[in-house]
């Protein structure tokens, strides 16, 4: 049996705008603009990915921009498992971890034997970090306890590879489901919890982060366990990057403030992270057409 | 439900660090839009003239004890000037004026508040020391909404009370209080206007500015003259003020003391009175509650404003099986307030309005501690000049002591345990106050059991500290008579017939 | 009814034991109702109604500062309960002592004779007193209707304002008028829910007793509505001075005891209502503001989210 640990939707916004409220500026807003790009997950989940723009991806994890060789590199880089080998390939020598969406990625609609399989074949392949889908069905049903043990096998399947759950928080209707998925997971055995697939709108909101980020803090409080967060998916501009590292500060303190522990799931974040770092710099605002679009 | 033993492993658990290595820069806002002018003069019949007796006396900012401005000390000349006034508007063009352009003025103001909020805005939090968020999203916008309610009122009175025609009772004396200054301001005049009455308004001494931008604003506007006077000075002024035989009613809001001296002043002379005193506003966590809110609700409830709040949640009672749980996140969330320059966009928690109260709060804190209370307060640093106060949380609280008791008036929370129902519904309703009070619960039946028990005039369940224009605010026994804000804060301010 | 069966009983023997003689009245004991039941002042001192015509008179209890303590005592013991009363059950209570009265008109009327009123005047009286109880019955499930709000607060708030009893109220009811203006006074004082202690009449005290008795004998409960009697001058500055009581509702038109009242009010901050004397036959003397005057008005929150 889970605890039902209820969630305010309103009291969770108004948290929301008071922290939306803190002003970062110059040097704390530079020096947050890195933290932020070194903990980036770049991703590419489209069909039509290739190999030849995996490897561009890679290039631009290792050096953002070819301007500011003194930023730091991204945290990881997330495909599809069969692109997990090219990605390894094109980071090899660098501390840039590769990471495989798995598990029937996004919806999950699959058996769990085929998932088990998938999640080894991506590990095989060089992942070091399995980002899986739970399945919100069973958990619309009530199946609780099927959907940890789920969890519990693809964290078993992973071995040493890192588990992000992906609790696809866009289906899970509810601040309170949101807690509860939450719950599951880290019980479960997650090593980071993850908003979403960046399939499904609403992606990563704020609201669901602040949840999520409380669940992983009372499970701290309760084990002394550190699990790791990543909101995935609408995150596309440094202003709301920003705004998410300032509920991370205030609601977990500096052990989160790292790569290991926070990370963004985004594409387009990190360009716009890179022309607010040039303007926060130079003083003069930039067009994007001065940042490569890989 | 949780056992001893896993209360006890809760406390035992790590604590989060807060010390973080990326931390915000001060954000200040710039003092410039304030354009405070070196000397203010008494507003009166739409001028702005001198005192008679040619007193001034200085406003100072609480965050750095600088001097802003000085201001004229009205004395009993100057008020029966105001008075005199007051009453040849109300006698002449705002008596005789057609309600809806009554209100198009009001509309007028409210407009022009918003216009100029930013100078409001930095000009309130210098002359107060409230954080300049508060000021921008809370105190001025506040003030020019209470405007643009009441002003739709003012064509509409016979609507609001059913089978009685709605007439002005006259001239109101009305004197508010420094925590929100200009808020309180709004919150007198605008009602008063629109049921069609004029006014005499003194503010607080330590906090004239904003009230003195409303008169130039009111100017500005083009209000007939004498339609609102404003008259800045202390006590005695205000205590001309409310024996001035040539008003007809008063409007009062600050402590409960000064509340029943007036309440006293005016016995027999037939002048009406609204009052908004004290508090002492319990705050009730349930175990079902939504925690992680309930804190926040917590925070806003005793730390919003410095605790300068009259329905500040100032008693928390949280019950038993979670009080370790909450007080711990409390704790840690405590360790993310900013105290500091009210300037700083960042800053949580301002400055003490002024030296006697932040004396005041210091020596209740040392009685909490005599009294055998345990203190906690997280470490901040506070700025080396000015009144600043760290936030406090006091457990072991017994009902009986004094920072249950009385109003502190500061960022001061006294926190008690509760095992059932019946026990903390009684325990909040023992107290002379009955303003305000909060309950926090998941469940609905509960939520609405308990607030309907409450003897307190606003009560907040699953939230604390909202304000509205269209909600009525004031309390029961000590806390209060009458109402301000939405329909109910029309009647004091109407004879019916 | 008991006419008749007099007649056929006890009074017929009585006629056969001496028809030289009438039957000696038994006189009423005019006692103070205080928690439900009827002491005498604890006092022990009385004052002496006498009927203006000459040949009736009645002794009444002349109350203390400690029979006032105790009503108050018993009001807000009556309180807690008689406010929660569901409004519809108040009504019925209401409505319940106007049938009494009603039952027990010849009662009052004689009491209005005693204490000078034409025949007329008298019977028209305890009417009008039946008809306000009535009246105030029905307002008491629907005051909190009309006067009630939903306040459309700018935020994803649900607030609304209701209105609650403001406790134990202090009556000091009119010297002239002993029913109708008694009744005019605590039926919206009680409709509201509050509880309260009532000075009679000291002038015209005999209905007030009486009307102790009507809401005994009809499910009004104990201490909801206590009533003295006594004398103004020594008890006006109990009234508006004791610390548990909430309000004092005044009729009269003495600026002095107006003064002494609200003075006394600032102590705990009462609720003061003035009623002047006035002919408390007219419509205006009714309506849903004397309700509303020992009303209070209580806003709450609460989010509207999922």
């Amino acid at each position: 049996m889970y605890t039902l640990t209820p969630v305010d939707q309103v009291g969770i916004e108004e948290r929301i705008a008071r922290l939306n409220a803190r002003s970062i500026k110059k040097e704390a807003k530079l020096e947050a603009l890195k933290l932020a790009l070194s903990m980036l997950d770049l991703t590419t989940l489209d069909s039509k990915d290739t190999p030849g723009k995996v490897k561009q991806l890679c290039a631009k994890a290792i050096r953002p921009c070819e301007a500011m060789p003194e930023l730091p590199s991204v945290a990881a880089v997330c495909v599809y498992p069969n692109l997990v080998r090219v990605a390894k390939k094109a980071l090899q020598g660098h501390r840039i971890n590769v990471a495989a969406v798995a598990t029937a990625f996004p919806s999950g609609m699959s058996s769990l034997k085929f998932r088990l399989e998938e999640t080894r074949w991506a590990v095989n392949e060089g992942a070091d970090e399995i980002d899986m889908v739970v399945s919100r069905g069973k958990f619309l049903a009530g199946e609780y306890d099927a959907v940890a043990d789920e969890i519990s096998a693809v964290k078993e399947a992973c071995g040493k590879a890192h588990l992000k759950v992906i609790l696809e928080t866009g289906e899970l209707s509810t601040l309170d489901n949101v807690r509860l998925a939450s719950d599951i997971a880290i019980l479960a055995g997650a090593d980071f919890i993850k908003t979403s697939t960046g399939k499904i709108q609403p992606a990563a909101t704020l609201p669901v982060t602040l949840v999520m980020l409380q669940a992983i803090r009372d499970h701290y409080y309760r084990t002394g366990k550190v699990i790791g967060m990543k909101p995935a998916g609408g995150i596309a501009t440094a202003k709301l990057a920003l705004q998410y590292l300032v509920m991370v500060r205030e609601t977990l303190g500096e052990t989160w403030l790292h790569p290991d522990r926070f990370r963004f799931g985004a594409s387009t974040l990190a360009n716009d992270l890179l022309r607010q770092i040039v303007k926060e710099k130079t003083g003069v605002y930039q067009s994007l057409d001065y940042f490569s679009k890989d | 439900m949780k056992t001893k033993k896993s209360l006890a492993k809760e406390e035992a658990a790590p604590r989060l660090n807060f010390k973080t290595s990326w931390t915000y820069q001060p954000a200040l806002e710039s003092t410039a839009p304030a354009r405070i002018a070196g000397r203010y003069e008494l507003f009166i019949g739409g001028k702005f003239v001198a005192p008679a007796g040619g007193k001034y006396f200085p406003t100072i900012n609480p965050a750095t004890e600088s001097k802003l401005s000085e201001v004229a000390e009205a004395g009993e000349k100057d008020v029966d000037q105001a008075v005199r006034a007051a009453r040849a508007a109300k006698e002449g063009a705002w008596g005789r004026m057609p309600a809806k352009e009554r209100g198009k003025y009001l509309f007028r103001i409210a407009r022009m508040i918003q216009e100029r909020s930013r100078e409001l805005v930095v000009t309130e939090t210098l002359d107060g020391g409230k954080p300049i968020r508060e000021s921008r999203m809370v105190d001025i916008p506040l003030a020019a909404n209470h405007f643009f309610y009441y002003a739709g009122w003012a064509d509409k009175l016979e609507y609001a009370f059913p089978a009685r025609r709605a007439r002005p009772v006259g001239v109101a004396g009305q004197i508010i209080p420094w925590n929100f200054p200009l808020l309180m301001a709004a919150w007198k005049i605008a009602p008063a206007l629109a049921a069609g009455n004029t006014v005499v308004l003194k503010p607080a001494e330590t906090t004239p500015l904003s009230a003195l931008k409303l008169a130039e604003i009111i100017q500005e506007a083009d209000l007939p003259p004498g339609v609102v006077n404003v008259i800045t000075g202390a006590g005695a002024t205000g205590a001309a003020l409310v024996a001035h035989p040539g008003i007809d009613k008063v409007a009062f809001t600050g402590s409960t003391e000064v509340g029943k001296n007036i309440q006293k002043a005016i016995a027999g002379s037939g002048k009406r009175c609204t009052l908004e005193l004290g508090g002492k506003s319990a705050h009730i966590i349930f175990e079902d509650a939504a925690l992680d809110q309930a804190v926040e609700g917590i925070v806003d409830g005793i730390f919003f404003n410095q605790g300068h709040v009259c329905c500040a949640g100032s008693r928390l009672f949280v019950q038993e099986s979670v009080a370790k749980q909450v007080i711990r996140r409390l704790r840690d969330r405590m360790e993310t307030l900013i105290v500091g320059d009210p300037l700083d966009k960042n800053t949580d928690i301002g400055a003490i309005n002024s030296k006697p109260q932040l004396e005041k709060i210091e020596s209740y804190v040392k009685a909490g501690l005599a009294e055998g209370a345990s203190c906690y307060q997280p470490e901040c640093a506070l700025p080396k000049k000015g009144y600043f106060h760290r936030p406090v949380l006091f457990t072991d609280v017994a009902q009986s002591h004094r920072v249950s008791q009385e109003e502190i008036f500061g960022p001061v929370l006294a926190i008690q345990t509760f095992r059932t129902i019946e026990e903390v519904v009684e325990k909040a309703n023992n107290t002379p106050y009955g303003l305000a009070g909060g309950v926090w619960s998941d469940k609905g039946a509960k939520v609405f059991s308990v607030t309907s028990q409450l003897r307190a005039g606003v009560v907040w369940a699953n939230t604390y500290n909202k304000f509205d224009p269209t909600s009525p605010f004031g309390g029961y026994k000590e806390s209060g008579l009458g109402r301000e804000g939405g329909l109910h804060g029309l009647a004091p301010y109407l004879e019916l017939s | 009814m008991r006419n008749k069966s007099e007649e056929n009983g006890m009074g017929g023997q009585i006629q056969e034991a001496g028809a030289e003689r009438a039957r000696i009245p038994v006189l009423k004991t005019y006692k103070i109702y205080v928690d439900g039941k009827f002491p005498r002042t604890e006092s022990g001192r009385y004052f002496q109604f006498k009927s203006p015509a000459g040949g009736w008179s009645a002794n009444l209890c002349e109350c203390s500062r400690k029979d006032f303590r105790d009503a108050v005592t018993a009001a807000r013991g009556a309180f807690a309960k008689w406010s929660k009363a569901t409004p519809f059950n108040r009504g019925q209570i209401l409505y319940r002592v106007a049938e009494m009265l009603e039952g027990r008109k010849a009662q009052f009327v004689e009491e209005l004779l005693h204490q000078g009123l034409t025949r007329a005047q008298a019977e028209s009286e305890v009417a009008a007193s039946v008809d306000r109880l009535v009246y105030y019955a029905g307002w008491t499930d629907k005051f909190q209707q009309v006067f009630s709000a939903v306040n459309p607060v700018a935020s994803s708030y649900f607030n609304f304002s209701v209105l609650e009893p403001t406790g134990v109220v202090a009556v000091l009811a009119p010297e002239e008028s002993s029913l109708l203006g008694l009744v005019s006074c605590v039926a919206p004082v009680i409709a509201g829910g509050n509880s309260c202690v009532v000075l009679a009449s000291s002038r015209l005290p005999l209905c007030a007793v009486t009307l102790g008795e009507v809401l005994n004998s009809s499910d009004v409960p104990g201490g909801v509505v206590n009533i003295l009697t006594g004398f103004r001058k020594e008890l006006l500055a109990q009234f508006s001075s004791h610390m548990d009581v909430n309000g004092v509702l005044y009729c009269g038109d003495s600026a002095e005891e107006i003064r002494k009242v609200q003075t006394d009010a600032a102590l705990n901050v009462k609720r003061v209502s003035l009623q002047p004397e006035q002919d408390w036959a007219k419509a205006e003397a009714q309506g849903p503001y004397p309700i509303l005057a020992f009303q209070e008005v209580k806003t709450t929150w609460h989010p509207i989210g999922n």
